[in-house]
């Protein structure tokens, strides 16, 4: 499809999409200029703040860097290899993703305290992120034709070679789409810098908050890290070059596994170990030890129910309006290369990088003013998790749609089927995969969500994470555990989906 | 066509579900509470006070400064028509932000003006003091000023929680009594003294209890508490009080404001007498071991009477400043890693 303007089926709802996800922009730049440019270049330039900015930068680098090297190759291992296992590695890869950042964090301070600092950052920020570069690159690395691999191993190149120059150029996409998510979640936490004591720029910004009561102060040290993440979109755009969607007709043949021998087998093993026991033994070692220590028998099983329940039901609520304004940004930045569907698809990533609490200000602010009926209800609060979690969701539609082939589409007009049928009956059934993976990824994104829940939830309703974080913060930790437990639990089980979801057409 | 239906019946019902509330009694009173202290600690108390006078309440549980942002952020149309602090920096943040309404004088006499805002504008319910927990055994004559803190012999042997938020409101009035330069003087050495540091205030406790190490900054109350939960013969350690008018000695305290903009101001006038009630302040005196402020009730026993402490005397609304505090800290290395 090659129009000048896309069709306004997926224009407007694109477009609306975009404006949701730059609502705390608006309120920051709002908030900051409200002040006066010379506020704004006083408060940013102070050499602490740019020594925050670099060190939280070095954080992002390190993690993303080890987050692409370790997904990378659990991908090509559960995906290309033969390993025996493969299919169950290929949900515990995914698995760490139901372990919120704070409680890993707390788990290994807790256990180890001389972590502290940068090392022990970088640690539980790569266990809990990798997922998200494992996961595209396993779906890229399914749809990929053997053909071209073949092709070269015909012309003689080696196994390596044919890795490097062949393989992992065509999956770049997905790549530099996982790195970008890591690198921008990395900037945005709070949780586990904080319990590891290493002062991110995010201190500055809780601190603003919490200890200065100076919301201003806030907004504009948090439009740096809206600068922060469109360059990092920037740069992502540019890593990942031009989009290679199937060119030709029929489906890929499945790849041969490539026949790992014994050193191949320990070495993949070994691999899953070094990986798998720190990201999944140890916090569920943590959490038992907990449980066991703090037992207490009168826990209130009522209150965990209660708390279990708005956890699923704000999830699924999140996951549907999430997914709807989703869609439209991801088959557009998937099928079409105009100027309107390359801002749309970005917009939606500039947010990612704020921390919770910014979000959860922000839509205070827009929610007293301009939606006063849904303030502190749950429609503001599914708002919110839309706006957190839309560029997840993109990430994945987009993917997907990318990996099926246009031919469908186009002989469906051809027969003469009108754009909204096209989608509907085509674009959107082919994507089946992705629309369901975003669903999980923000289904479970919801249920370890914690600072805009905290300020944004219905009074009287309370999510496991938020009970959590009541137990925890006065050091009840006996009555603690059970939410731990039933949040990583549950949240484990659109984790697995997304695991095993396969993308076989 | 079908499946679509089905999508958009299945969203409807659970928006529905989501959006459900407890059944509305309409036409009862009603007051909105932000509440930065523990759901564990006042809902009890709230639900003596409902009890009494009918009159409903919903809370927002939350941590003091996130309120307090919030708040601030709501400006006139917040839902809140009183907010329970747990220390008075945020109070007074949000009195510079105008959000405080007037409290009626004779309210405001409940309590020494030394635990109230100087315009009137919010006032204090309980009162904690900062000490020194010390071990016996490995302390025996302990210091009674901070600045005996700084000598040699205790390099190494004091614990502190150099995140915690009384820790920071002791380091905030320290830079309000002794000036910057001061606070940053006292600061380098003692973080020169190399104070062990812990995660939380209990922690600190518990470690001087131990022994690992002689002394620990903190809360008052936080011993009190190990008593209640272990008994007194398993506990060794002690609360040392500092002298008068030293700047260990702080007493900060956990408050109310009345929001300028809440349309229910005689229910929360009520319930700010409640609060100061000798119920109200038992009720603290009893479950937390704090200080009450008012209606005479004295202090749990064991522990010396404020008049007794002389703690310095502050404007409670200037522990404001604890960003810059802060700042401070992670300046002289007593922050981070």
């Amino acid at each position: 499809m090659r129009r000048r303007l896309p069709p306004p089926i997926l224009a407007v709802p694109a477009a609306a999409a975009s404006l949701v996800s730059l609502v705390p922009v608006w309120y920051l730049f709002d908030r900051s200029f409200g002040s006066g440019p010379s506020a704004v270049v006083d408060e940013l330039w102070q050499r602490r703040t740019l020594d925050l900015v670099s060190r939280s930068l070095a954080l992002t680098l390190a993690v993303t860097a080890a987050s692409v090297l370790i997904g990378v190759t659990a991908a090509w291992i559960v995906v290309r290899s033969d390993l025996p296992g493969r299919r169950v590695l290929r949900v515990a890869f995914a698995l760490p993703l139901a372990i919120p950042s704070y409680l890993s964090a707390f788990a290994w301070i807790s256990w180890q305290p001389s972590l502290a600092g940068f090392t022990g950052a970088a640690l539980v920020l790569t266990l809990v992120s990798f997922p998200y570069v494992m996961l595209p690159v396993v779906a890229a690395l399914q749809h990929l034709d053997p053909a071209h691999e073949e092709v070269a191993r015909s012309l003689g190149a080696g196994r390596y070679t044919v890795l490097w120059r062949v393989v992992v150029p065509r999956v770049r996409t997905a790549i530099a789409a996982g790195a970008l998510l890591v690198a921008l979640y990395v900037l945005s936490d709070f949780g586990a810098v904080a319990a590891m004591r290493y002062e991110a720029f995010t201190w500055v910004i809780y601190g603003a908050y919490r200890a200065g009561f100076n919301p201003a102060r806030a907004a504009i040290l948090a439009t740096t890290l809206v600068v922060l993440a469109s360059m990092l979109v920037a740069a992502e755009a540019a890593a990942r070059g031009r989009a290679t969607a199937r060119v030709g007709g029929g489906t890929a043949r499945r790849a041969t596994p490539v026949r790992l021998g014994p050193a191949g087998i320990i070495g993949a093993f070994s691999f899953a170990s070094i990986v798998l026991l720190p990201a999944l033994a140890l916090p569920a070692w943590r959490i038992t030890t907990w449980l066991r220590t703090y037992a207490s028998t009168d826990v209130d099983l009522a209150d965990v129910r209660r708390a279990l329940t708005s956890t699923i039901v704000l999830g699924a609520l999140a996951a549907l309006f999430t997914v709807a304004l989703a869609l439209p940004v991801g088959i557009l930045a998937a099928r079409s290369r105009s100027a309107f569907a390359r801002a749309v698809e970005r917009t939606t990533y500039v947010t990612h990088a704020l921390p919770g609490i910014v979000v959860a200000i922000s839509l205070v602010f827009v929610g007293v003013r301009l939606l006063r009926p849904i303030y502190l209800e749950t429609p503001l609060l599914v708002l919110g998790y839309g706006v957190l979690f839309l560029p997840l969701a993109v990430g994945s539609v987009r993917n997907s749609v990318e990996q099926s082939s246009r031919r469908a589409e186009e002989i469906a007009r051809s027969l003469g089927e009108r754009p909204s049928g096209v989608l509907r009956r085509v674009t959107i059934p082919l994507a089946a995969p992705g629309i369901g993976a975003a669903a999980a990824m923000v289904v479970l994104a919801t249920m370890k969500e914690l600072p805009v829940t905290l300020i944004l939830h219905p009074t009287g309703t309370e999510t496991l994470a938020t009970r959590l974080w009541h137990f925890t913060s006065v050091s009840d930790y006996a009555n603690a555990g059970p939410y731990a437990l039933a949040l990583v639990l549950f949240a484990a089980i659109p984790t697995a989906l997304l695991g095993i979801s396969t993308e076989h057409s | 066509m079908t499946a679509t239906t089905r999508l958009l019946m299945a969203a409807s019902l659970l928006l529905a579900v989501g959006c459900s509330d407890s059944p509305d009694d309409g036409g009862a009173d009603r007051i909105t509470i932000y509440s930065g202290r523990s759901e564990e600690l006042v809902q009890p108390l709230f639900d003596e006070f409902t009890a009494a006078t009918g009159i409903q309440i919903d809370v927002r549980y939350g941590d003091s400064g996130e309120l307090a942002a919030q708040l601030i952020t709501e400006g006139d149309s917040s839902p809140a028509d009183i907010f329970f602090s747990q220390d008075a920096g945020a109070l007074g943040a949000l009195d510079r932000a105008d959000l405080l309404a007037g409290l009626p004088t004779d309210v405001l006499d409940l309590v020494p003006a030394a635990y109230r805002s100087t315009e009137g504008n919010w006032i204090g319910t309980s009162g904690r003091v900062r000490v020194l927990v010390v071990n016996p055994e490995l302390a025996p004559d302990a210091p009674t000023t901070i600045d005996e803190l700084l000598d040699p012999q205790w390099k190494g042997r004091i614990g502190f929680a150099p995140t915690n938020a009384s820790w920071q409101s002791f380091v905030t009035g320290l830079r309000v009594l002794r000036g910057e330069d001061g606070a940053r003087q006292w600061l380098t050495a003692f973080a020169a003294n190399d104070p062990v540091a812990y995660e939380k205030n209990g922690a600190v406790r518990d470690a001087v209890d131990a022994g690992e190490v002689a002394i620990g900054l903190v809360n008052h109350y936080y011993l009190y508490e190990k008593i209640a939960a272990e008994g007194a013969d398993t506990v060794v350690a002690v609360n040392q009080y500092l002298a008068p008018g030293d700047p260990g000695g702080l007493v900060n305290v956990a408050g109310v404001g009345m929001l300028e903009g809440s349309g229910a101001s005689d229910l929360v006038i009520e319930l700010i007498r409640f609060l100061l009630s000798e119920e109200g302040q038992r009720y603290f005196a009893e479950s937390t071991f704090e200080y009450p402020l008012a209606a005479n009730v004295p202090p749990a026993d064991g522990l010396p009477t404020l008049d007794e402490l002389q703690a310095p005397s502050i404007d409670l609304s200037d522990l404001d400043s604890i960003a810059a505090t802060q700042e401070l800290l992670a300046d002289v290395g007593l922050l981070t890693r």
